[in-house]
Order: C-alpha cells, then structure tokens, then sequence
C-alpha cells in the first residue's frame, strides 16, 4: 500500500526535524499534497494513526493536510486550466501540449511542537 | 487528562484553573517547507556518483506483478553475461524464488532482497543491498524492483537507468492508468508479444499512449519466450551500459 510506504518517509523526516530541535512532542504536521499527487488523504491518516504509536516523540501527533490544486499549463494557447476534471487536452483550443504546474506536492509543511509537558504559570495576583 | 488526549482545538477552551495558576501549553512552530522525497533524492544521487566512480551501472526493472520480468530478465543476462559482468538483486516480499531463479538460470551472482513487506524499494534500502551484495567485481547491476506500478515510480533508487515491462496480457490502456511510471522510465519494452494474437492489445494505440507521457522513452517489443526482438533490447542495454 502506497500510504504506508510514504508514511513512513514523513515520520523519518518529522522524527529528525524534532530530535534536531530538542523537542519534547510533535503536536501536529502539515502535509501540502498535490491534487493529483495519487494519495488518499482517508488512508494516510489511517496508515498515520497507526505508524506514529511506535514512536513516543509523535505519538500523539495530529496529521493535518492541505490540498494543492492541480493546474495545467497549454504550450500552445499559454492558458492554465484546472487538470481535473480536464486532464491533458487543454480546454482552450483543444491542444495536448500541455503540462502539469502545480498539484503533484508531496511536502511537509511545519511541524507544531512542545518544548515540555507543560507550563504552569503562577498568576501574579 | 492525558497529553495525547489534549487536542488543538480542546486546548483553547481549557479552562483556567481554580486559585492561582493558569495552566497553558506552549506550541511552536518549525516550518519544514521539504518535499517528503526530498531525502531520498540526496541519497539516490549519493549512490549514482558512488557506482559512476567504481565503473558500475545500474539499472532499475519495473513492472506490475506478472509481467515476465524475472523471464525477460533471465532472456537479457544470457545474452550479455559474455560482454558484461552482471549482478542481479531481485526485491520481493516474501521467497527467494526469483533470485534462485535467476541463479539457476543464467550462472551470475545474484540476491534475494526481502524488503519488510513495503511496496517499494528506496536508495537508503538499495544502497544497503548493494554494500551487502559487493559490487567491485560487476559493470552491470540489475534491481529487479518489487512488481507495483505505483510506489517504486516515486522513489529513485540511485540506478543510471530505468526500464519498465508492459506485457500484452495486461492491456494497452496501462499508460493511461498508471501515468507516472510511464514518465519516470527511460525505456518501455512492451513483453509478450508472442501472445499479440489472443488478446485485444494495439502496438499502436499503446505507443500512442506512452508517447503522451512520455514522447522521449525508447520503445521495444520483446518475447522472452520465442526470443524476439531481445537481441535489440540486449544491444540497447549495452549501449547504455558502455556509455
């Protein structure tokens, strides 16, 4: 299953950015996924909920994903057009000259983090 | 409470505590701003330079379950074993079948590379494969990926050169199905030709499909059975190989 392979890369690279920065939790990654990127955002979070209990520095760790639209440039007309639902023919003037310019991301975003368990602030009153 | 249990959005609304203390929670954060392959794709540059440097080259062989690799590939190394030194790792979940296979069949080393059940093979698993399989001795490296037309397509694996088999029995609308591997390949050998005559695959409409996707790909036809068109393919893959 494609999912858990590239769960796994997200969590290798969140695991390091933490250790990195001394990091007591990951509270939270953004994922920027392209539109036609091919990953189902339902599975990941799955594959997600289950890969981050192996690892005590994210295993509380929410995914949150932002969606990349897809968008085609036409060579031909020098129009952009959304890919989906048109797909390669340029909707313009029916070129298929086309390529892709945005929607096949697949980036960590940021990564929200604890320095420690908490802070309890004594009031000054 | 427990830290797990406290989310983002309950976090807001926790209330302040009785008497003197306010219990808050300090998030910071890091932007990463990286492709998640980003990695992947250091290392798999890593492990080109290393092989150029020794003289190997790599080739990466791709396909959906069932296509014939292990044959095609068996057909191919018996054709350049005299020309080449030649290593084949095969990838596979579970068995050592293909590579004793290969073993048995064409006589050069070979090693089965179980890879934990994942979908795919990495340049961080390849690289290890290949410190393991010793390369020193070879000029040609085959990796006989796992069959998946999906995962292997996203991860560069370090190989000079990627090869996808596409055979008869599995339809010429495959292109349109599985765009990115199309476009990733180098060369696409459309297998099983002998087959042509029972199924309802066009030559032409396949190529027109691959074309789309990928107008500069080298296109061939093979049967590793009856052995067409695998003089041409054994030549095209010593070019690359020589440089």
């Amino acid at each position: 299953m494609h999912e858990l392979g590239v769960t796994f890369y997200v969590i290798k690279d969140v695991k390091k950015i933490a250790e990195d920065n001394n990091v007591y939790k990951v509270d939270s990654v953004t994922l920027e996924i392209g539109q036609v990127s091919g990953v189902i955002h339902e599975q990941l979070q799955d594959c997600w909920k289950w890969a981050i209990k192996k690892e005590p520095i994210m295993d509380c760790a929410k995914l949150l994903i932002e969606e990349i639209p897809a968008v085609t440039f036409c060579e031909n007309c020098k129009k952009t057009y959304a890919t989906v639902p048109q797909g390669k023919i340029c909707p313009h003037c029916g070129s298929d000259r086309t390529y892709l310019t945005q929607g096949n991301e697949f980036n960590i975003k940021e990564i929200e983090v604890l320095d420690q368990p908490h802070e309890v602030i004594l009031s000054e009153e | 409470m427990t830290e797990c249990n406290m989310r983002r959005d309950e976090r807001v609304e926790t209330p302040v505590a009785e008497g003197s203390t306010n219990e808050t929670r300090k998030v910071r954060v890091i932007e990463v701003k990286e492709s998640v392959f980003h990695q992947n794709d250091v290392e798999a540059e890593a492990l080109r330079a290393e092989l150029s440097q020794k003289g190997v080259f790599m080739m990466n062989v791709m396909s959906s379950p069932g296509s014939g690799k292990t044959t095609a590939l068996c057909a191919l190394v018996n054709r350049l074993k005299e020309h080449l030194r030649i290593g084949v790792m095969d990838v596979d979940i579970e068995t050592s079948l293909d590579a004793s296979c290969v073993a048995e069949a064409t006589g050069v080393k070979s090693l089965q590379i179980h890879n934990g059940g994942l979908c795919h093979i990495d340049a961080e698993m390849t690289k290890r494969a290949i410190d393991a399989f010793g390369v020193e001795d070879l000029d040609l490296v085959i990796l006989e990926n796992i069959g998946n037309l999906v995962c292997p397509a996203e991860f560069d694996t370090g190989s000079h050169m990627s090869m996808m088999l596409l055979s008869v029995p599995e339809g010429d609308d495959k292109p349109l199905k599985y765009p990115l591997m199309f476009s990733v390949c180098d060369l696409i050998v459309i297998s099983k030709i002998d087959t042509l005559e029972f199924f309802d695959f066009s030559l032409e409409k396949a190529t027109a499909n691959i074309r789309a996707l990928n107008p500069n790909a080298t296109i061939l036809t093979i049967s590793a059975k009856t052995g067409e068109g695998m003089d041409v393919l054994a030549d095209y893959v010593m070019k690359r190989v020589k440089g």
